[in-house]
């Protein structure tokens, strides 16, 4: 008994030394990424810490001691604000529609080209529809602003040619219009680029299956319904979780962007109105406390989305 | 193959393709329009813009309005702005994201679950905006030309990638290296490095195009400071000024003293600034697109 106590702390003791002496041995690897943990200790982990001040009347420059606390009173008077409301009605429509057709539109665009049998037209679409993915939002923003403008956009000269209008109609300017053109606008840039990692997993499938189901009859239809569809079902999965964990990241460039004050009650989501109130007026604790809540949306729609996905799939994301 | 399946082509089968090839063509094209638009009203003279019209070619060819842009101080302070960030923000990132990568290739590395933990886990949560904002403020990062390039520079995803790629070489090129003696960094510098090549391409991709895109921080920390201004930053300044489509706000911008302002029309300074921050990523774009499949792949894949 004694004999094996003594025993075990030596084992620790060598343990313990055996530790310094391969971090002694290891000191370079270790001047090569701690640095960088410290660094993202500062600027990922210290931010957190930041959330104290949706409790506190922050006063920049007073130290923490110095702080009126005040509890939950910002998220009650958050509560109280109809713009919150408007705000959050924004960002849970706007992610829902990005989710359903910025996840879908992909696959049918890529289960799309992957019928086309001449490469050469093959390669020239790919190349074209990943270009605007490259594209900053401002300039996507003017690039759709100029497309619908009233004078001399496209949209309103195609529209007008055919007869389905008879003068310019102002796009930009109706509330109801505003969430369809963000979400039209983020699949003219990312539909392209969401669709490799489809394109890729169809690549892989094996060509046997669809010369088994020629044979059988089957038509393109058909061979796309048994065999595309399902052969792809795992990359489908993990891009449906990869997206649903982006729920996280509503954004609010794009809303941004392509906001103006005459759709601001349909543009504004709750990451604006933090910005707005936090920083454009100066009130750093209100705007934290929106920032808090919009993370708690995001995990709620996080664990939401999971629910559904699970029930259908039996698979979990989390 | 293809021959034979072909001419068992049956008419459904004929009618699915000229459906496909036309979808797909309306697709090139509601891609392509927008940019070509923008390159013929920017190639265009400005007053004969104004009376509409321009589609696919200019009327009135003129390089003027890049002539005219170029009298504005904050643009060309801009471009080279975004240009220097765009450089040492990708070669730092990268060199950064490739060293931290390699440590965690490093099965043996007893550090290397407290790293992995650490770094990764910053993927899943966000301080947020105003608590973000505060730290700039704090650091003294405010109005200053660092804010672009240190906030970002520990990504953990570029890192997933890169250390995915790494770990597919083999652990003996490092092995021998060691018995000659060389240290873990030169193991990394003059082995590892050079073969992760196609990854670090696609990487470098990745960061260059995402600071030469940036114009939020510019906008959130060094809006004061128009030495420090950025070309996405002064587009968007200019777009916003002029998002309603129709205005013609001709005092959208002060050229520089000394300057005649000419009358060009905001909308063909537009379009003109508009290409020049399409151009650059235009150009480099042919030749990264076989390295930027490649990581988005391993990239999805790997996750």
């Amino acid at each position: 008994m004694e004999l094996a106590s003594k025993k075990s702390t030596n084992t620790s003791k060598t343990k313990v030394h055996s530790f310094w002496k391969t971090a002694k041995n290891q000191k370079i690897l270790y001047l090569m990424s701690l640095p960088f943990v410290a660094w993202v200790f500062v600027f990922n982990y210290l931010p957190v810490w930041g959330w104290t001040m949706a409790f506190q009347n922050f006063r920049p420059g007073n130290a923490i001691w110095e702080q009126e606390w005040v509890g939950f009173e910002h998220f009650i008077a958050l509560f109280q604000d109809e713009r919150f409301f408007l705000a959050l009605r924004n960002t849970l429509a706007m992610s829902f529609l990005g989710l359903l057709f910025g996840f879908t539109i992909p696959i049918i665009f890529a289960i799309l080209l992957n019928e086309v049998r001449h490469s050469i037209f093959k390669r020239v679409t790919q190349t074209v529809t990943y270009l605007p993915h490259f594209v900053s939002w401002v300039v996507v923003a003017g690039i759709v602003t100029k497309m619908l403008s009233t004078d001399g956009g496209i949209v309103n000269d195609l529209l007008m040619g055919i007869g389905i209008i008879d003068e310019p109609f102002q796009f930009m300017a109706q509330e109801k219009w505003f969430w369809g053109i963000v979400t039209v606008s983020d699949i003219w840039k990312e539909m392209g680029w969401n669709a490799i990692i489809f394109l890729a997993a169809i690549a892989g499938l094996d060509p046997q299956l669809y010369e088994a189901a020629k044979v059988d009859g089957a038509g393109r239809f058909r061979q796309i319904w048994h065999i595309t569809l399902p052969g792809i079902r795992p990359t489908i999965l993990v891009v449906l979780i990869l997206n649903i964990g982006h729920l996280i990241q509503i954004g609010f460039e794009k809303q941004m962007l392509l906001g103006n004050p005459l759709v601001v009650d349909y543009a504004e989501v709750l990451e604006l109105y933090a910005l707005n109130y936090g920083i454009g007026l100066g009130q750093f604790s209100y705007g934290t406390a929106i920032g808090i809540f919009n993370s708690v949306v995001s995990i709620f729609l996080l664990f939401l989305a999971n629910g559904i996905f699970k029930k259908y799939s039996n698979q979990s994301v989390m | 193959m293809a021959k034979k399946s072909l001419n068992q082509l049956s008419y459904k089968d004929y009618l699915f393709d000229i459906i496909n090839y036309s979808f797909l063509i309306v697709v090139i094209i509601v891609t392509l329009y927008p940019f070509l638009n923008v390159l013929a009203i920017s190639l265009n003279d400005s007053t004969d813009t104004i009376r509409g019209g321009i589609y696919l070619w200019p009327r009135e060819f003129t390089f003027n309005n890049y002539m005219e842009i170029m009298k504005y101080d904050n643009l060309v302070t801009g471009f080279f702005n975004s240009v220097l960030r765009t450089v040492i923000g990708t070669v730092l990132g990268v060199f950064i994201q490739a060293m931290v990568a390699f440590t965690l290739s490093r099965t043996d590395f007893q550090g290397r679950r407290f790293v992995s933990t650490a770094i990764v886990l910053t993927m899943y949560f966000s301080g947020g905006l105003i608590p973000g904002y505060m730290l700039i403020r704090d650091l003294g990062l405010i109005n200053s030309f660092w804010v672009y390039i240190l906030p970002g520079l520990v990504s953990a995803f570029n890192i997933i990638i890169i250390r995915s790629f790494m770990d597919s070489l083999p652990f003996s090129l490092q092995e021998s290296a060691k018995m000659d003696g060389a240290s873990d960094f030169t193991i990394f510098y003059r082995i590892i490095l050079p073969l992760c090549k196609p990854v670090l391409a696609t990487i470098a991709l990745f960061v260059a195009v995402g600071q030469w895109n940036q114009w939020f921080d510019t906008y959130l920390y060094n809006s004061m400071n128009e030495n420090l201004t950025t070309l996405q930053y002064e587009l968007m300044k200019i777009l916003e000024n002029t998002t309603m489509g129709g205005s013609q706000d001709a005092n959208l911008m002060r050229p520089n003293e000394g300057e005649q302002a000419n009358m060009v029309s905001p909308q063909s300074i537009k379009m003109a600034i508009t290409m020049v921050t399409v151009i650059p990523i235009i150009l480099v774009y042919p030749f990264v697109q076989r390295y930027f499949i490649q990581g988005m792949t391993l990239g999805a894949v790997k996750q």
